[in-house]
């Protein structure tokens, strides 16, 4: 108890100490914040340069904007995903991001005026090279492959990565997904609710593949020294996810928050993202990425929807998911 | 000519009640609030009621019918270790979900040790996923939790009647006829519906093990309501028909009489006459082998791939197994409040009123984390930061949580002092905190330790209602092993989780133990 | 003097009444057969038993208050000690629910500890003590509530023979040095002759009044007869 209150009371004492100095109130999802996510690293970056505090709130993103409202108390939101800032847009909680997305190193051309990218990546199926010397080169020829291997995915209702899995089948497969589901069940070992326990049955070696990134064999690289993780590229081309972040309208630090929004598209921050996110930066130059990123190999197109056509697929896509694999 | 005494009890019982009640009808009512109103449910949600109770009632019924012969065994056995695979029987009930998934499938998965033995025998390996996946993980959690409490039955019974029956010649189907079915037929029931309100909150296992959406349950559509849809309305729904499950369950056994889980005794034999024939030591070896091997095989997978990364382990990691040692005491101190208060109201009050306290107890069993964790967030928002009251919030939803058992533990054990010394207490005056200091303390000392025992390792296991209130500068233990998983450190976070099975069981172990000490009578 | 009055306790299938007094410094056995309500009897008078109609001493009802507030000491047919209490802290509960003892109780347990013969086992717990032993904490307790009215429902039943006469010899001398009333529930007509010197018998649902022990044993009445056999 004493210790409960101990660290309640650091906290309040942290608050009142820096009460001269402005604080910048920033949520984001939990692992961006944790100590291996990128967050802490870019607390320091941005504090050296703000003469602010900057603070992490994390949490549920979506769950907690809805539930707070118009009486939030963030300046700022980061992490939000591709594929459900409608739901986000339409809180009306947003102001326009008001920085030049012109010169973004992303595969495709970023319009969106409110929430502006600052990460990136490829979906992908990682898989170990050593026991899997054949990868298939199409989604068309993973599907239809007689090769007995076990993959895991992730469920579209409970986590970001399944969803954009099950929008990936649907972009290269449209009205066929269906069929492509059917085909590709057989191979499904398993559907988990999240990412974190089906790359560990992946890591564990009870499955042959996982759905992940195409970045994540970077992870292995780099932290590891270890060259057995690959991902399978696919010539249709790979569903690619953002990772976003809006500025709040109501927010009193509006020009903190202004600073921050820049701040994210500068070298100081994007240099962060690799190896603290395991991702693509949104905004940096090729040669500056770490060689090992440079060297991953790289689809040759990007698949995205757009947020009024991600929504709209969404249910009829997950009844066709639902019919194909809950049998 | 009599006057009722202890209706200061009954009053701090019922604020005891109340406070449950407002965690768990309170939140589900915040978020109704919140909500507007309740949703409709589709057909498809009726699907995944349907399997959630089917799966239930399959993993309860087996749970049970594995536990009988093992509890049996136990019961007329005397072994080396005994003792201690009794204490190890508590491990599997208190794992973190994640953690218990991985061990499982280093034994059972498609490259486990039993597929590596089948394989190497020339047999087809086999498949943990699918529908028996799901009641495997199931019956891994509760078979040693069920078996404890038949167990407890078969020791109650006295050994004077063993003795009568062995001098009338009994075999032992008579035994089983006369003694035992009728003492099974008393305990098995509530049982079964301990374990069966368990595994209806069940969602991960279920989803990771069922192999496929099919296995979907109530807790992963309330997850994506809430999460993915912010449907409130449907969450809330979602959340009563849990709660209703649990109500119906509870009225359809109304008159069950509920397990004591006060796990006092176990470490007596009752010398038996009529099992000694060979067959049946036999059986009993078989049964208790086929348990500790079951048991055993992935609790030492767990250890086995945790070990290696234990010095290894980043400062922080450490930080927070404090953290969580802080919200394990403060919330195993407010589950034990929580239990005594209610379960001295339930020895003080009619049996109706009784039953009612006791099955406010029971709510927080079926109760979701989830809608727990939204309504808290709704209430608290308007007046201070959730972020800030991470820590306190996980103490109080995670002794919400453990509560039924820490009362089930208790409940009877007042019974008991109230029947034994009541009389005595009265004539004498003692009453109030001089009672609880003087009488109830000491006598309950047992069901007390094992109750806060049972507290202590479920609250340090339990992730809490993270989801809303986690707080990037504070983490507990599971919390950590999370982000751990989350950035790729899987061999961090199996030393993570061998710490936090270690912890939890180390907790468990202090508390049982503390209760057992000088305690003389 | 005891007054009982209209006294009906109804538990369904069993039923008992009666009316009758007990003067003040009596001894008095309650006899009967088994399941007539010996034990429903003392129960009323130290309050664990609902019943209707009045209960009062010296002329004060009494049936409204809690049980140790009223004068009455009653010792149990067991658990009469708490396991987990010594010796000294069992009979001190008598002066202090809380055991917040004075110097001058302290004395006062040691010295009452002492007249039961229980000198220099203060600091055991009742599992290091014999049965005798036991009981002669019980009545150390007892002695010390000084409470005029005194019930024993069979609390030497379990010890033998020898040692029963003798515990019995103990409190008779106790009692008549206090000048309490004593009512002890008995089945042998011995123990009656030693102790009592009125019987109230209690047979198929009805306390009778006392009647003076003699008297009650050579000409018991049909129930008794037939109890005695």
């Amino acid at each position: 108890m004493k210790h409960l209150t101990l660290a309640a009371g650091l906290m309040l004492s942290a608050t009142s100490t820096l009460a001269e100095t402005p604080v910048l109130t920033v949520y984001a999802p939990d692992y961006f914040g944790s100590e291996w996510g990128p967050g802490p690293a870019v607390e320091a970056a941005f504090e050296a340069e703000c003469a602010c505090d900057l603070q992490f709130v994390t949490g549920d993103l979506m769950p907690r904007i809805m539930l707070e409202g118009a009486r939030i108390k963030a300046d700022a939101v980061i992490g939000l995903n591709t594929d459900v800032t409608k739901q986000a847009r339409e809180t009306g909680l947003f102001a326009p991001h008001g920085q030049d997305t012109s010169a973004l190193t992303m595969p495709i051309a970023w319009t969106d005026e409110v929430f502006m990218p600052f990460n990136w990546g490829y979906s992908g199926f990682v898989y170990d090279n050593t026991k899997i010397t054949n990868a298939p080169t199409s989604f068309e020829e993973f599907v239809n492959s007689d090769e007995d291997w076990k993959i895991v995915i992730q469920d579209p209702r409970s986590s970001f990565s399944g969803l954009a899995l099950m929008l990936w089948v649907k972009s290269v497969f449209g009205d066929d997904a269906q069929m492509a589901w059917e085909k590709l069940a057989p191979k499904i070992l398993t559907v988990t609710a999240g990412w974190s326990e089906a790359y560990g049955m992946f890591t564990d070696g009870e499955a042959d593949m996982v759905f992940s990134y195409t970045t994540s064999p970077a992870y292995h690289i780099m932290a590891e020294d270890d060259l057995t993780k690959s991902a399978a590229i696919f010539d249709e081309g790979h569903y690619m996810t953002a990772e976003l972040v809006g500025k709040i309208a109501s927010s009193e630090q509006s020009e903190l928050a202004d600073e921050f929004m820049s701040f994210i598209l500068t070298d100081a921050f994007q240099t962060i993202i690799p190896e603290g996110n395991w991702s693509y930066p949104a905004k940096l130059d090729f040669e500056k990425l770490p060689e090992t990123f440079q060297n991953l190999p790289t689809p040759p197109k990007a698949l995205l929807y757009s947020e009024e056509e991600a929504a709209a697929l969404r249910d009829p896509a997950l009844e066709e998911w639902l019919s194909a694999l809950g049998r | 000519m009599a006057v009722r005494t202890g209706t200061l009890s009954i009053w701090v019982g019922a604020v005891s009640a109340a406070l449950v009640l407002a965690l768990t009808l309170g939140t589900l009512g915040a978020v109704v609030w919140r909500a507007d109103g309740f949703g409709a449910l589709s057909p498809r949600d009726w699907g995944y009621v349907w399997f959630t109770v089917w799966q239930a009632v399959a993993s309860a019924a087996l749970s049970v019918a594995l536990a009988i012969p093992v509890a049996r065994a136990l019961a007329r056995r005397q072994f080396w270790g005994r003792s201690a695979l009794i204490t190890i029987l508590g491990a599997p009930f208190i794992l973190p979900t994640i953690v218990a998934i991985l061990g499982l499938l280093a034994v059972f998965g498609r490259t486990g040790i039993v597929s590596d033995v089948l394989s190497w025998a020339g047999l087809e390996p086999v498949s943990i996923y699918g529908v028996h996946g799901i009641l495997l993980a199931h019956v891994f959690f509760n078979l040693p939790f069920a078996t404890r409490l038949i167990l407890q039955g078969w020791l109650q019974i006295p050994g004077e009647r063993f003795r009568l029956a062995a001098s009338l010649g009994f075999s032992a189907s008579d035994v089983a006829r006369v003694l035992e079915r009728p003492m099974l037929r008393d305990v098995v029931p509530g049982v079964f519906l301990v374990i069966f309100l368990i595994c209806t909150t069940s969602f991960a296992v279920a989803l990771a093990l069922g192999g496929g959406p099919q296995a979907t349950t109530v807790e992963l559509a309330i997850y994506q309501a809430f999460r993915f849809d912010f449907n409130l309305s449907k969450a809330a729904l979602l959340g009563l028909v849990q709660v209703m499950i649990c109500v119906v369950a509870g009225a359809l056994v109304f008159k069950v009489r509920l397990p004591s889980t006060s796990g006092v005794g176990l470490d007596r034999v009752v010398r038996r006459w009529e099992a000694d024939g060979l067959g049946l030591r036999a059986l009993d070896a078989v049964s208790i082998g086929l348990a500790a091997l079951f048991l055993l095989g992935p609790l030492s997978m767990i250890v086995i791939e945790g070990i290696g990364g234990v010095l290894s382990l980043p400062g922080s990691v450490l930080e927070a197994a404090w953290n969580s040692i802080w919200v394990t005491v403060v919330s195993t101190l407010l589950c034990m409040a929580l239990a005594l208060s209610m379960a001295l109201a339930v020895s003080r009050l009619s049996a109706g009123a009784g039953a009612l306290v006791e099955g406010i107890g029971f709510l927080t069993i079926a109760a979701s984390p989830l809608v727990m964790g939204t309504g808290l967030f709704v209430m608290i928002f308007p007046f201070a930061d959730p972020t800030a009251l991470s820590l306190p919030v996980t103490a109080i939803v995670n002794a919400a949580m453990a509560l039924p058992f820490a009362l089930r533990a208790l409940v009877p054990a007042v019974r008991d002092v109230q029947a034994g010394y009541g009389r005595l207490s009265a004539s004498l005056g003692i009453s109030g905190f001089a009672w609880l200091r003087w009488v109830a303390v000491p006598r309950l000392a047992r069901p007390l330790g094992f109750g806060a025992g049972l507290a202590a390792a479920l609250s340090m296991g339990d992730l809490g209602v993270i989801a809303l209130f986690s707080n990037p500068e504070v983490e507990t233990l599971p919390l950590a092993l999370f982000r751990l998983m989350g950035a790729y450190r899987l061999e961090q976070a199996a030393a993570a989780a061998l710490v936090l099975v270690t912890l939890s069981l180390a907790a468990f172990w202090i508390c049982d133990r503390g209760g057992r000490v000088n305690v003389d009578g | 003097m005891l007054t009982v009055e209209n006294m009906r306790v109804d538990l369904g299938d069993f039923t008992m009444e009666g009316s009758f007094e007990v003067a003040k410094g009596a001894r008095v056995a309650v006899m009967g057969p088994s399941g007539a309500g010996k034990s429903t009897l003392l129960n009323v008078i130290a309050g664990f038993q609902d019943a209707t109609g009045r209960l009062m001493w010296e002329g004060q009802e009494i049936g409204t208050l809690p049980p140790a507030e009223r004068p009455v000491s009653m010792v149990f047919q067991d658990n009469n000690l708490f396991p987990h209490l010594t010796a000294f802290q069992n009979v001190g509960l008598g002066i202090s629910p809380r055991l917040k003892l004075s110097e001058a109780d302290r004395a006062r347990v040691m010295d009452t500890l002492q007249r039961v013969g229980l000198d220099g086992f203060e600091d055991r717990k009742p599992a290091a003590l014999s049965g005798g032993q036991q009981s002669r904490v019980a009545v150390a307790r007892m002695l010390l509530r000084e409470k005029p009215l005194v019930l024993l429902d069979e609390p030497f039943a379990a010890l033998g023979p020898a040692m029963r006469v003798e515990m019995l010899g103990l409190v008779r001398d106790l009692v008549a040095e206090t000048g309490a009333t004593l009512l002890m529930i008995s089945h042998d007509p011995e123990d009656a002759r030693l102790i009592a010197d009125q019987c109230i018998l209690v047979a198929e649902g009805r306390v009778e009044a006392p009647v003076e022990t003699g008297a009650f044993l050579a000409n018991p009445p049909a129930a008794m007869r037939r109890y005695l056999g």
